[in-house]
């Protein structure tokens, strides 16, 4: 497999010094592996900071400014970010007002972020986690590590990072960013592996004519595998199974989102496939977002995730945020 | 009595090992994971090595402790804070003695491997790691040699096994007929510490 890589130890230090190399506006520290504001602490603001495995990206590097995080820490290719990074990621934002950790189910993640708040709050840093977990395609049970943390981690990390910005304190910041995840779902499926750098060919066969249902996105098979499908079949499975698990009661926010090899064009198409389900189900949408926004490197495929909001979450959705990735209203 | 040096072996052999199966564990990883298992282990126990060479710590539960920050720093993922508490609890268990005996460490590991089954939260048939340290532990009591024994077959017995905790568990019924790769890094690193035992004067493998 080709890729724009130099060798693949270095790829994740290679990106952070592209990333600050293009934004002037973020401290980029390649050798600690934090990526922050360069404004931050910003005085009386709750700080926002999440991290995880790179090869997601813009998440969550290209989330961090005005509006959304107020600090991301990149770990190696598909691994949590080590304690270490979290404990000088909160150092650096905490204003005095505390520190929320914006934290997506996978075991590492859950661990390593623990460990840092442990560490953070022995060096006098109040920290308050959100676990998101909104993917439906994991059953919630003893019996698994519990629902991975996908597309509901862009709006738990917008809306949330609105209201740390109007100064709102850690326990209510806290307390809406679980709101959101509570009120998200997310359905994943792939139509090709994903190559990871370091093992340089496909992580699972997908052969051609098939496609993988109910996907993570870090190349992990997904649940189940099926004869391909048009971009309408695939809205149906995965809007249906998203709703049944949901149930919205009033409108939502759409994240139609690309795993990385997915063209624009088909993701557009794919999106007013989404929109004809919901529309059929009776589901008002509020807001749509599409593009690549959480992503699986070079896999091929798409998620849907929706958010029940009320006036409170739509206002926080529509506030101003100046982000890499994400920016508008200002 | 196992002295300062053994630990420090103990390592640098884990290191080897885990160094020469890189690949192997990855491909494990692959199947039911996420192809990173090898390389992660190995970024950090060669951290491991350096460390150990760089601070030279003094007693056989200081070798360890160290080990396992180390490893809580590098590694990352689910077997950064497992691996590096594994290490660290066993070491902290063994206390401040210059030396230990075979008893002591057998009871110290042990306490290291429930603290691993604390944080994780797994227990014995759900395919992890704990699936090679558990029967591991127990026949660490006896020998050396039988623990690295137990451990292999425990790492072997994960095949048939549905995983119920970490990333495999997404996989459902899936993950039956793979081996786990957490519980083959295991067993690499008891079997590290058989062969260390082997090439030491003195000790009974």
């Amino acid at each position: 497999m080709k890729m724009l890589i130099n060798v693949p130890e270095t790829v994740v230090a290679d990106a952070l010094r592209g990333i600050a190399a293009a934004h002037p506006e973020l401290t980029v520290d390649v050798e600690n592996r934090v990526v922050a504001r360069r404004d931050a602490p910003v005085a009386g603001k709750v700080g926002l900071v999440s991290g995880g495995g790179s090869g997601h990206e813009p998440l969550h590097a290209g989330f961090v400014g005005p509006g959304m995080l107020s600090a991301a820490c990149p770990g190696e290719v598909f691994t949590s970010p080590v304690p270490d990074q979290m404990v000088r990621a909160a150092a650096a934002v905490d204003s005095g007002a505390g520190v929320l950790f914006v934290v997506k189910n996978y075991t590492g993640d859950v661990l390593n972020f623990e460990m840092a708040a442990e560490l953070a709050e022995d060096e006098g840093v109040q920290v308050a986690q959100v676990v998101v977990d909104d993917d439906v395609a994991v059953s919630d049970s003893t019996f698994t590590a519990g629902r991975r943390g996908t597309g509901a981690t862009l709006f738990v990390e917008k809306i949330a990072g609105a209201l740390a910005d109007e100064g709102a304190p850690l326990d209510r910041v806290a307390a809406v960013a679980r709101q959101v995840n509570g009120a998200s779902r997310s359905f994943g499926v792939a139509l090709g592996a994903v190559t990871t750098p370091a093992k340089g060919s496909p992580t699972f066969d997908l052969p051609a004519g098939e496609l993988e249902l109910g996907i993570g996105i870090h190349g992990e098979p997904g649940r189940e595998r099926r004869p391909m499908m048009t971009s309408g079949e695939i809205a149906d499975f995965a809007v249906n199974a998203i709703l049944e698990d949901l149930r919205p009661t009033g409108p939502v926010l759409a994240l139609v989102n690309g795993m990385g090899a997915t063209p624009l064009l088909e993701l557009y198409g794919f999106n007013a496939e989404v929109h004809r389900v919901l529309s059929q189900r009776g589901v008002p949408v509020a807001r749509t977002l599409v593009g690549n926004y959480v992503t699986s490197l070079d896999m091929a495929g798409c998620s849907v995730t929706l958010c029940q909001v009320d006036e409170e979450l739509l206002r926080l959705w529509d506030a101003p945020v100046r982000t890499a990735a994400l920016r508008w209203g200002c | 009595m196992l002295d300062t040096d053994f630990f420090r072996r103990w390592m640098t052999a884990a290191a080897a090992s885990v160094e020469r199966e890189a690949n192997d564990l990855t491909e494990l990883d692959s199947a039911i994971g996420d192809a990173d298992h090898g390389s992660n282990l190995q970024r950090g126990f060669s951290a491991v090595t350096e460390v150990l060479e760089k601070d030279a710590p003094a007693t056989p539960g200081a070798v360890l402790t160290l080990a396992g920050r180390q490893l809580i720093s590098t590694v990352g993922g689910a077997s950064g804070p497992l691996y590096g508490t594994l290490l660290r609890r066993t070491g902290k268990a063994l206390g401040d003695d210059d030396e230990v005996t075979q008893t002591q460490f057998a009871q110290a590991f042990a306490a290291g491997v429930a603290a691993v089954g604390q944080l994780g939260g797994a227990q014995a048939g759900d395919k992890t790691m704990l699936d090679a340290l558990l029967p591991a532990a127990e026949a660490l009591a006896t020998s050396f040699e039988g623990a690295a024994e137990a451990a292999r077959a425990g790492a072997v017995a994960t095949v048939p096994m549905q995983a119920r905790k970490g990333r495999a568990s997404y996989l459902g019924e899936r993950s039956i007929g793979h081996q786990d790769p957490g519980a083959t890094s295991a067993a690499l690193l008891v079997e590290a510490l058989a062969a260390t035992a082997t090439a030491t004067d003195g000790v009974d493998a």
